[in-house]
């Protein structure tokens, strides 16, 4: 985190060079999360600066309005549906891979992103989880894709991974923004990005992006990175501690 | 107390896979089965990912099976031989079980084809015991005892070649009988991730028709064995197994196991054996009604 007197002084040339559109400052709480034993989720705390051109707030009597987006690690995904198989049994049946699904995706805004953008820009930058670009890598018909995409959704938002809060960004004198976004511990492992929109008169004037590390440390690595790396040896080490843990309990057991 | 699982990639509250796996352990130690046709279920209700729970669930079916183990062999209750067999065939039934598991993993049926087994072979085996445990009880409440049935072994045993002499077990079969039992209870270890003593008992009570002293003890050498090997075969293909998971279990089925065990000493067995058919048919029944219900999720998400 910047002090006072460093953010001045990243300001101030800032202000100088300020030109027509206004410019975005943003910064997170936190530049890496660490998972540890004790990990159950992070709240990030996103805030910043809106520099608006000569270092006045503009006279009209438009609102601004500060958008941000927290993204995961994008994965290629396979969603499958059940389906009633003869009236009996509930079966897997359909099925539509997508190629870059966002593991964790949450937008806050300052007010509903419906009544700020219109349904094209939205898309285009991709705010608010009906406007998410999921590019299924099999062709499917639209009713088909728009099932399992509110499907995946749903699901998605059910477990805390994709999150829309409209009013969750606070704006205090048109210049400061604020707002925490909460990082569940299920998320995966990986480079996050926080992405600041700036929104006036339903266009989106600046956009900036910060990068989040979340990863496991000490002993969670560890375990990770020997269960990925040597498997063999990891697998030696969980039949052997069973059957420590058998024999102990046995001992301690015939001692009473 | 919230602790994160490093594989299963979530935070879970300590306190209650501990006690999971002590209630679990409890009934092991008192009915003399593993406890993984329990455990596995158990875990995915609290939300640990399918794959994670049957992979983690066979150690601690291991450290179930580890002190019972012993403790029939100081009474000479396992007949080594025999659980050799068992344990090779065993072996290759969790190595062909590893490939059947990824195979139905790809086709997304991998939930149903357990779910399907487990109603199968629990119903199933669940009505046998309890037929068998209300006829003992009736039996000692003086009812007349019916006439003993002869030990033998099933004919179809009885046609295979290359008989050889099981003396602990007092059986003169060929060992390819044992074998495939052990291979099918192998491909059931690892897509169940239980140990198979539920099944593996009556088999070689009514299909082998062995010596019943040595039955348990010898059924307790195979879980060890292929539950052992169902966490390396996890461990290398999978890679779900989960280490903490499995200390978390296995700290409370060990200890579960031991009161248990003390519990079982006082009870009739014939009343413990009606408990365990009770559980096992309605673990079925409850099955079965989910695989018909509308499911929480019509939608299930998958990396791929």
């Amino acid at each position: 985190m910047l002090g006072k007197a460093g953010l001045a002084l990243l300001l101030a040339p800032l202000l100088i060079a300020a030109e027509s559109k206004p410019v975005l400052v943003p910064d997170v709480s936190q530049r890496n999360v660490e998972i540890v034993y004790s990990f159950t989720g992070a709240d990030l705390l996103l805030f910043g600066a809106i520099l608006y051109p000569g270092g006045r707030l503009p006279d009209d009597d438009k609102p601004t309005d500060i958008v941000v987006v927290v993204k995961g690690p994008t994965q290629s995904i396979l969603v499958r549906e059940k389906e009633k198989l003869g009236g009996l049994i509930w079966v897997n049946a359909a099925r539509l891979r997508y190629r870059s699904a966002p593991s964790f995706y949450a937008v806050a805004s300052s007010r509903p992103i419906a009544s700020l953008l219109d349904e094209r820009t939205r898309a285009i930058y991709e705010l608010g989880l009906d406007s998410l670009q999921l590019s299924p890598a099999t062709s499917a018909l639209d009713d088909r894709q728009d099932r399992f995409a509110h499907g995946l959704v749903d699901l998605k938002r059910r477990a805390g991974l994709y999150v829309e809060k409209p009013g969750a960004v606070e704006i205090t004198d048109g210049v400061l923004y604020r707002a925490v976004v909460t990082i569940p511990a299920r998320v995966p492992v990986g480079r996050f990005t926080a992405e600041t929109f700036l929104v006036r008169d339903g266009h989106v004037l600046a956009v900036a992006t910060r990068d989040i590390e979340i990863r496991k440390s000490g002993f969670e690595r560890f375990v990770a990175r020997s269960a990925e790396r040597n498997a063999v040896l990891y697998g030696l080490v969980a039949v052997v501690l069973s059957v420590a843990f058998g024999w102990g309990a046995g001992l301690i057991a015939r001692r009473f | 107390m919230d602790i994160y699982l490093p594989i299963a990639n979530l935070s879970v509250n300590a306190l209650v896979i501990v006690l999971l796996g002590g209630g679990v352990g409890l009934l092991s130690g008192m009915l003399g089965v593993g406890g993984g046709f329990l455990t596995t279920p158990l875990l995915i209700v609290y939300g640990i990912p399918p794959t994670v729970a049957a992979a983690s669930a066979a150690s601690q079916v291991t450290g179930a099976s580890v002190s019972g183990v012993f403790a029939h062999f100081r009474r000479d209750g396992v007949d080594t031989k025999m659980g050799g067999v068992l344990v090779a065939g065993g072996l290759l039934g969790s190595l062909a079980g590893g490939q059947v598991f990824r195979l139905l993993q790809a086709t997304g049926q991998i939930d149903t084809v357990i779910a399907i087994i487990y109603v199968l072979l629990l119903g199933f085996i669940g009505s046998m015991m309890g037929r068998e445990a209300i006829g003992a009880i009736r039996v000692s409440r003086g009812a007349a005892a019916p006439r003993a049935r002869k030990r033998r072994h099933h004919p179809l045993v009885a046609a295979l070649p290359f008989r050889t002499r099981f003396y602990r077990s007092g059986l003169y079969i060929s060992p390819l009988a044992p074998l495939l039992l052990g291979f099918f209870i192998g491909i059931l270890t690892i897509l169940l991730g239980v140990g198979g003593g539920f099944i593996l008992v009556p088999a070689m009570l009514y299909l082998l028709g062995m010596t019943t002293q040595v039955v348990v003890g010898t059924s307790l050498f195979q879980t060890l064995f292929v539950t052992a090997m169902a966490t390396m075969v996890h461990a290398t293909t999978t890679k779900a197994v989960d280490i903490v998971l499995a200390a978390l279990l296995l700290l409370g089925s060990v200890a579960g196991a031991q009161v248990g065990a003390r519990f079982a000493a006082k009870a009739k067995p014939e009343y413990l054996r009606l408990a365990l058919a009770i559980i096992v048919l309605s673990l079925a029944v409850w099955i079965a009604i989910g695989l018909g219900w509308r499911p929480a999720e019509i939608y299930s998400v998958e990396a791929s």
